[in-house]
């Protein structure tokens, strides 16, 4: 990160409700200039809480949240300059899309001619150029969450907050959105904070993912790292598919671990959070990364599989094993011609790299 | 994709079997309509036989005057000949009166019982409402003109009374010599009148059936039906008042808290109409609890003081038995009790609709600028205008018709059109009359009604 100031900062937060359970237990997060910061986790994980006290709309217990440099523990929601799109994008039925885009700059005191120029621009911009005066409800599902964009821009905030903008679309509008949403944040130069529990929106649009769980940032990386190299098990299993297997550390050698599986076999994984031999570990894979058949000697780690269940998937073909006592081994096997026939029941070996299994805390 | 439906660019679409679709369609809900009919045919028999006869009723009654057509036809026919309508009438219609009188005196209905006499005191009463005395004048020339033998009950004959009849009628009673009673006539000339609803807004017909204001001290019910309309209004704008900052909290507290004030607002509605009534009588009455409170407590002081800046002020600072303040058995007393009735017809439908109304529209506005104020009145409260036009409908529909609170705390300027209603049906009995008022009242509510629907739109009435 450049050494200049992070536009929002998040010290040492904490939030409850209730005086007696902590939701936000000790968030700290710097968010620069121009990134795109997605905050993933499942629900009640506290993700919204602390969108929520930036936003204004939640006050904090404990911490300070600054913007720009300047603490807003104290300031109104509606000072802070924040834009905001909501998870139903809360769009004022009972005005136009202009009246709706022109109402942050209404209470501005902007000029009318002013006004009405920069609702034009920002509708043009989000390609709802002649919707300007239809009501909310007589548009389609992404045309409001366009227009939700187009006015939590309108008026050049400092940071947009996004909470669970695509929830309410369907799978392939969402998809479009995703990218609308991504191209506008690098054409305009946006500093977006966006709540999500979908982990490929998550990653397909962030710069950086913080992914939440009971209240505490499990990591805090890109996309990238968090799928190649999570920091635990609660994130290799939340951020993409995962197979667990489940051991205890017979030795630990430099970057490698050996492990000795509930069902007796011996696993050599790499070594991510296991401290010391004799510790409880899980070890993570991804279903992409198994061989099956491997020829001899290519996998240091090599079992014999029993085919439990065929799924066809058209691009690849999923398939569940049992191996080393566990039953539910998934293995997406790509659809290409010069792939092994596989049959229920049958007995195949099947085979992973050391540096493709990590051990993580048990 | 060849027969699954058959579409010719021509003819109707028809089904695979060669049937019209639409035919096929129509027979396939068929059973459907049926079913869903003998569903309603319960509450709809209901509904005309409880709700719509009865209005029919009261419409037909309030333009009706058959029967004393039908009692006195020679006598209304006479009318129409009388010329100069100043002057008593000829000899033909006191005659014309006597004939009809002892032609109806006789007529039979099918089962040869005598009706006559009572359509006779009927008519009597009818002409009543149209200039007082005319009752105890027909029944009294009724008995002169049929003499009854006491033993046989049979009319004795020939008649005691015989033409020329005028000069015998007017000595007998000399209000048969008053030209007003004659011109009274003229009312009720035709079998359907609008004379009643005439009657309802301080004006009559005159001899001629040209509508006219009434003399002035039997104008009173215009000033009723402007007490009326103001009652409701302003039971309706302090109603508003009141329930809006309530609904709002129903619908924004935490659900434990706004739960027992649920409880708290309806629980005057499950209480009964008349408990409440009389539980406001005790509070404010003269010797109520309001007025003992305030006497009790107000300083009672009256003398010279100093006061710094003023220097030496007389001061009179009294709330003695002689200031009590009289809120009951007047307009004011109305006004505080049909407030706190109605208050839960204002409250329930502008609940629902601000519970209907998201939170995070309002911190959507403030996320954009608004200050929380401002926030509420651009935003939230136009959201809630279907569920004010609601309340508002409601309770003034409600208040324009009531009845026993006027009746209870309104003493004499605080009575209302209903009770006048009532007073028709049960003390004078014209029911004409109040037929004729009840009918106002109803298209008040249905003009209201269309007003609504015009200006808001029906579908967004939400009663709760």
């Amino acid at each position: 990160m450049p050494e200049t100031e992070p536009v929002v900062q998040f010290e040492n937060v904490q939030k409850s409700y209730d005086g007696e359970i902590l939701v936000v237990k000790d968030f700290n997060l710097d968010v620069a200039a121009g990134e795109f910061v997605t905050m993933l986790g499942p629900s009640g994980s506290g993700k919204t809480t602390c969108l929520m006290m930036l936003a204004g709309f939640e006050p904090v217990t404990n911490g300070n949240i600054n913007l720009k440099g300047k603490p807003i523990n104290n300031v109104p929601p509606h000072k802070r300059g924040i834009g905001m799109v909501f998870q139903n994008y809360a769009l004022f039925p009972h005005m136009t899309v202009a009246e709706n885009l022109a109402f942050p700059l209404e209470v501005r005191k902007i000029g009318k001619s002013e006004r009405e120029e920069k609702v034009k621009q920002i509708l043009d911009m989000v390609q709802l150029g002649g919707f300007g005066n239809r009501r909310p409800m007589q548009l389609s599902g992404g045309q409001q969450q366009r227009v939700a964009v187009a006015r939590s821009l309108i008026f050049d905030p400092d940071l947009v907050l996004m909470d669970e903008p695509l929830g309410a679309l369907d799978k392939n509008l969402r998809e479009q959105m995703q990218y609308e949403i991504k191209h506008l944040h690098e054409n305009l130069g946006l500093t977006v904070i966006y709540v999500t529990h979908d982990q490929t929106e998550a990653l397909t649009m962030s710069n950086r993912i913080a992914v939440f769980d009971d209240g505490i940032v499990q990591q805090c990386s890109t996309p990238e790292i968090l799928y190649e190299r999570p920091e635990n098990a609660f994130v290799a299993n939340f951020i993409g598919e995962n197979n667990r297997l489940m051991g205890t550390v017979e030795a630990i050698n430099g970057d490698q671990v050996t492990v000795k599986t509930d069902s007796g076999d011996i696993v050599v994984a790499t070594k991510i959070n296991v401290n010391s031999v004799g510790d409880r570990a899980t070890l993570s894979l991804r279903p992409e990364r198994i061989f099956v058949s491997p020829t001899k000697g290519r996998t240091p780690n090599t079992y014999s599989a029993k085919v439990e269940e065929l799924i066809y998937h058209g691009d690849h073909i999923r398939t569940r094993f049992s191996v080393c006592g566990h039953d539910d081994f998934i293995v997406k096997i790509p659809n290409s011609i010069d792939n092994v026939s596989l049959q229920e029941g049958k007995q195949v070996n099947i085979g992973w790299m050391p540096e493709d299994c990590l051990a993580l805390d048990g | 994709m060849s027969n699954t439906s058959t579409i010719n660019s021509q003819g109707p679409l028809l089904t695979n079997d060669g049937v019209p679709l639409k035919e096929s369609l129509r027979k396939s809900l068929r059973r459907t309509k049926i079913r869903s009919f003998l569903l309603i045919l319960v509450p709809l028999l209901f509904v005309l036989l409880l709700f719509v006869t009865p209005i029919a009723q009261l419409l037909s009654r309030s333009v009706d005057d058959i029967k004393i057509n039908e009692a006195f036809p020679l006598t209304f026919a006479q009318y129409e000949v009388w010329e100069d309508k100043s002057i008593l009438p000829s000899e033909e219609m006191f005659a014309a009166v006597i004939n009809d009188i002892r032609i109806t005196h006789k007529i039979e209905n099918s089962e040869g019982r005598n009706i006559g006499k009572n359509l006779l005191g009927r008519s009597g009463t009818r002409m009543t409402y149209e200039y007082s005395g005319w009752r105890s004048l027909l029944l009294k020339t009724v008995k002169e003109a049929i003499k009854v033998d006491k033993k046989s009950k049979e009319e004795i004959k020939p008649y005691k009374w015989d033409a020329p009849y005028k000069e015998r009628m007017i000595k007998r009673d000399k209000r048969w010599g008053k030209v007003e009673f004659w011109q009274s006539l003229g009312a009720m000339k035709d079998p359907y009148t609008m004379g009643y609803y005439l009657n309802a807004v301080d004006l009559r017909y005159d001899a001629n059936k040209n509508i006219i204001q009434k003399v002035e001290y039997l104008r009173v019910y215009k000033t009723i039906w402007m007490r009326t309309l103001q009652v409701s209004l302003m039971v309706t704008i302090f109603c508003l008042i009141l329930a809006y900052p309530v609904s709002y909290l129903l619908a924004t507290l935490p659900m434990r808290i706004s739960n027992i004030l649920m409880i708290c607002v309806l629980m005057p509605f499950w209480t009964s109409l008349l408990v409440r009534i009389v539980a406001w009588m005790i509070m404010l009455q003269q010797h109520g609890v309001i007025n003992d409170t305030l006497v009790t407590i107000l300083p009672c002081f009256e003398g010279m003081v100093n006061l710094p800046f003023f220097g030496a002020t007389n001061i009179d600072l009294c709330f003695g038995d002689e200031d009590r303040i009289p809120m009951m058995y007047n307009f004011t007393g109305t006004i505080i009790v049909m407030t706190q009735i109605l208050l839960p017809f204002m409250i329930l439908p502008i609940y629902s609709v601000m519970r209907g109304i998201p939170p995070s529209y309002m911190k959507a506005a403030q996320n954009l600028g608004a200050t929380p104020t401002w926030a509420f009145i651009r935003v939230y409260m136009p959201q809630s205008v279907p569920g004010i036009g609601a309340g508002c409908i409601l309770v003034f529909i409600v208040a324009i018709g009531y009845y026993i609170t006027p009746e209870l705390v309104g003493g004499k300027d605080g009575l209302m059109i209903g009770n006048f209603v009532a007073r028709e049906m049960q003390q004078t009995l014209n029911w004409g009359l109040a037929a004729a008022m009840g009918t106002m009242l109803l298209f008040a509510v249905l003009a209201l009604y269309w007003v609504y629907d015009k200006f808001i739109g029906i579908d967004n009435l939400k009663m709760g």
